[in-house]
């Protein structure tokens, strides 16, 4: 075959690969993604299984086989009920910022999927005194 | 002490403008003063940052809380090592670590090649001086827009100044995590130097392979630092409770692992340049690629811009970074697209069965790997893009893409060696490839005679692929040394080691394709066949978990008033048919909340950190990982009752009186003692949950790791070649300078 004829068809095989794959990739991260959102925005999905992003609600957390506690949007508001088992992070505690994947069921408690808290780590303390007035140090 | 670290720093600032300046007249002009003088403009700045970083680091060890880096980051009880790497927990100071890694970085090049690459020395000086010009001014800024965050040296107020300094969050405390960030720094900051010499040739339209001669070293330290930085973060985790294990594709871990898969892709891709003048066009691409993932790499850290559990406060450098992000790539591309001309190929793949083309698919791979990475990492974004609505993809989705992609490129680190350059003879094909694949073949039988391998059959291939490159590499190093063994006479031992030195970069590298083989065959067994239990247990209980029984022994309970923490801890007995394997200690460590409520001061005990200390017995084949979380319903009112009695205490008390503070202190130590004391009395010992965890061949995972940094160092140490060349190349300039002024 002529050198130039076989480049030609290495190159379509190759680009043919390529928009394979990507369509593929695609196609497949839209159908397994969950779509993350905030707990207020939960109440008017019931449906389906979502990546809930927020704040553990002080006073709500209850220790025990099943972790129980409440969460709400990063800037407060109300309080979604989340019941919770497997490994609790050591991060995890009132006021921290958590990911957690689960759906509502009918009493419209987030039941959570195993193992799936995640609690974001904080460099440092500093972050989390935010509004303490008894801590001195500010961000400037 | 402070004061001169700021000088130190404006004055390098200042110092990389005018190199920045030299170099630019330095190149344009030709004229070699200014090149000289744009060098020394960098040693210079080397420097400078040497005396800000140790005045920086004086002010942690002496906690001089003034300096509000050090307030919000470090603290008198943070142990000595912590205080050190406490720099790097901040944005001040981790943009303070990669100018001066830069600082080093360029030194080293330029000092290196003083006396060759007149013409792409001087531009790639300039892109290293604006480059650190953009961090230093960035660190400066923070002066003039009182956006202290930036500005390592800002110092509080004479009246704000704490007594007592934040702390670093017990979770770093961690040897790992506290080398973690500079290596990954590092491995970011070295690719600037290939990067900037690439820029220098595309302008100068010197694109032989020269550039990437005198910067291959440094792109094979970049490598080496961003690998041993990945594993470091891999090892804490997996150290850790609730990360996940070694790798959960979290969208920090990814962005360290993108610029590595790229850069892994170059220091192949430049080899078939360096032999063959092809790929000129690719190389030069995905090193701006690899530069700036390095540079997304950096900004997605502290961006706050995706959900990742690395929540770090949201910095704002994110637009400067994103800027000159975009710059690095729009001015690259253009450049490149303008040099086209002067990037043919000088020859033409001749063969598919060639160490080119295995080299050509191996970029392939890997730059697929790097677009499954980036695309699920930027799902988040890009999904609202579209629908509007934020949503994100979990390992699952990654694990499917990556495990075929990982495949193919463990077996082509077996094929490649064995493949000539240019074409491969039949005969010779049958010759290399019959030991591997019977080795493969092998393999693959006695996995499944061991009656797992087809339950998990992506975990087979895996193994079948790692048997099969090991036996490759293991065989062209075996052949190699008979070879010499032939033509020397020499004994085996002293034949393998010259061959091995005589070609450091070559059998570095296969090396390095053996630890990756030995990690990835960690990987596969440890995800396809660990086994997670949860139990609940008192003192005396006893568990099954798989092959094993895990008895809870005892409580165990310390206190340590230098980190004022409270440890909560069990003895596991570990059996296996009736014999002992281990004995477990897994704990859970309280730290003392800095901003309890000081008339609560049992309660904050358990409302500030808390870690758990993992129990682990590593071994060859599994190793067994326990986490335990004592479960203290039946301490709540106990604590209760001390905090209150610790209120009428202190109200009682004229707390202006420093012995009266001490006396409530001390009364505070005897009731974390006596709560010790709770926990330890059989009676009262509360129950606690475990995980434990068998997870087989993980230790593999950190012998491949450190097989391939071996690999990777024996590929970069100077070896006899490269002292010839430089001893020639001294002598040429030398002679060039005699004919230039005769």
């Amino acid at each position: 075959m002529d050198p130039t004829k076989k480049r030609q068809i290495r190159l379509v095989t190759a680009l043919s690969a390529a928009v394979l794959l990507a369509v593929a990739l695609i196609y497949t991260s839209f159908n397994a993604a969950n779509d993350a959102l905030e707990p207020s925005q939960l109440t008017a999905r019931a449906d389906g299984t979502y990546d809930v992003t927020g704040k553990v609600a002080s006073d709500s957390v209850e220790r025990g086989e099943t972790l129980r506690f409440e969460i709400t949007d990063r800037d407060g508001g109300e309080g979604v009920p989340v019941a919770y088992q497997g490994i609790v992070p050591d991060p995890f505690r009132e006021g921290r910022e958590v990911i957690i994947t689960g759906a509502l069921n009918e009493q419209g408690v987030l039941v959570a999927e195993k193992d799936s808290l995640i609690t974001k780590c904080p460099s440092k303390f500093a972050e989390e005194h935010g509004d303490d007035p008894n801590v001195i140090i500010e961000d400037a | 002490m402070n004061a001169l670290g700021a000088a130190a720093l404006a004055a390098a600032l200042l110092t990389a403008i005018y190199t920045l300046i030299a170099a630019l007249i330095g190149a344009r002009s030709g004229d070699r003063r200014w090149v000289d003088s744009s060098r020394r403009g960098f040693y210079a700045i080397f420097v400078l940052l040497l005396i800000s970083v140790v005045s920086l680091e004086s002010a942690f060890l002496r906690s001089d809380f003034s300096v509000e880096l050090v307030a919000n980051n470090s603290s008198t009880t943070t142990p000595t090592l912590y205080k050190l790497t406490a720099m790097w927990g901040s944005q001040g100071g981790s943009l303070m670590l990669w100018a001066f890694v830069l600082s080093i970085a360029a030194s080293a090049v330029l000092f290196a090649t003083r006396h060759s690459h007149r013409e792409i020395a001087p531009w790639a000086t300039a892109v290293m001086a604006a480059i650190a010009t953009f961090f230093l001014g960035l660190m400066m800024a923070g002066v003039i827009f009182t956006n202290a965050e930036t500005y390592p040296f800002a110092l509080l107020a004479a009246g704000q100044v704490p007594a007592e300094g934040a702390g670093l969050n017990p979770l770093l405390r961690h040897p790992a995590m506290a080398i973690h960030p500079p290596m990954l720094y590092s491995g970011y900051v070295f690719f600037t130097v290939p990067f900037a010499f690439a820029i220098g040739a595309l302008i100068t339209r010197r694109l032989d392979a020269t550039w990437i001669r005198s910067t291959r070293r440094f792109a094979l330290i970049a490598w080496l630092f961003l690998s041993i930085g990945l594993a470091l973060g891999a090892r804490w985790s997996y150290s850790e409770l609730g990360w996940g294990g070694y790798w959960a594709w979290d969208p920090v871990e990814n962005a360290a692992l993108l610029p590595w898969l790229t850069g892994t892709a170059f220091i192949h891709s430049i080899m078939v340049q360096e032999r063959r003048g092809m790929l000129k066009t690719w190389n030069v691409s995905l090193i701006v690629t690899t530069f700036a993932l390095s540079l997304l790499g950096t900004f997605l850290v502290r961006s706050g811009v995706l959900q990742s559990i690395h929540a770090f406060g949201e910095s704002k450098v994110g637009l400067p970074l994103l800027l000159l992000i975009a710059a690095v790539i729009i001015g690259s591309t253009l450049l490149i697209i303008s040099r086209l001309d002067d990037l043919r190929s000088e020859r033409r793949i001749d063969s598919l069965l060639s160490r080119e083309s295995m080299f050509l698919l191996n970029n392939l791979l890997f730059i697929g790997l790097a677009v499954i990475v980036f695309w699920g990492t930027f799902f988040p974004l890009i999904s609202e893009a579209f629908t509007g609505q934020e949503s994100s993809l979990a390992a699952p989705w990654y694990n499917r893409y990556t495990t075929p992609v990982a495949i193919g490129l463990l077996f082509l680190a077996g094929v490649g060696p064995l493949v000539a350059w240019r074409r491969i003879s039949t005969s010779n094909l049958r010759k290399a490839f019959a030991i591997p694949i019977s080795a493969a073949l092998v393999a693959a039988a006695v996995i499944i005679l061991a009656g797992e391998g087809l339950s998990e059959p992506i975990a087979l291939v895996l193994f079948v692929a790692g048997a099969f490159t090991l036996a490759a590499v293991g065989q062209e190093i075996w052949r190699g040394t008979a070879a010499r063994r032939a033509l020397s006479g020499d004994s085996v031992p002293v034949a393998f080691s010259t061959l091995l030195t005589r070609n450091r970069r070559r059998y570095g590298g296969y090396i390095v394709h053996m630890g990756i083989a030995l990690m990835l065959i960690g990987v596969a067994a440890s995800s396809s066949f660990q086994t997670s239990t949860d139990v609940r247990l008192s003192p005396g209980e006893s568990a099954e978990v798989g092959d094993y029984t895990v008895t809870y022994v005892r409580p165990t309970s310390e206190v340590d008033s230098q980190e004022q923490k409270l440890v909560f801890g069990a003895v596991l007995d570990v059996t296996r048919g009736g014999e002992q394997v281990t004995l477990l200690n897994p704990a859970r460590e309280f730290f003392a909340s800095s901003s309890a409520d000081p008339a609560a001061p049992l309660r904050g005990f358990f409302e500030g950190e808390a870690t758990s200390e993992v129990g682990r017995k590593e071994g060859v084949s599994r190793d067994i990982w326990t986490a335990m979380q004592p479960d203290l319903t039946s301490f709540d009112p106990v604590i209760a009752e001390g905090d209150e009695l610790f209120g009428r205490l202190a109200a009682q008390l004229d707390l202006t009186d420093p012995g009266a503070v001490q006396a409530l202190a001390d009364q505070q130590g005897a009731a974390i003692a006596g709560l010790g004391e709770r926990y330890l009395n059989p009676a009262t010992t509360p129950p606690a949950e475990f995980r434990v965890n068998v997870n087989p061949f993980v230790i593999w995972i950190w012998i491949g790791v450190i097989v391939g940094a071996i690999g990777a160092l024996f590929a970069l140490w100077p070896g006899a070649e490269a002292r010839r060349s430089r001893v020639s190349n001294v002598y040429a300039a030398k002679l060039a300078r005699e004919l230039a002024t005769r």
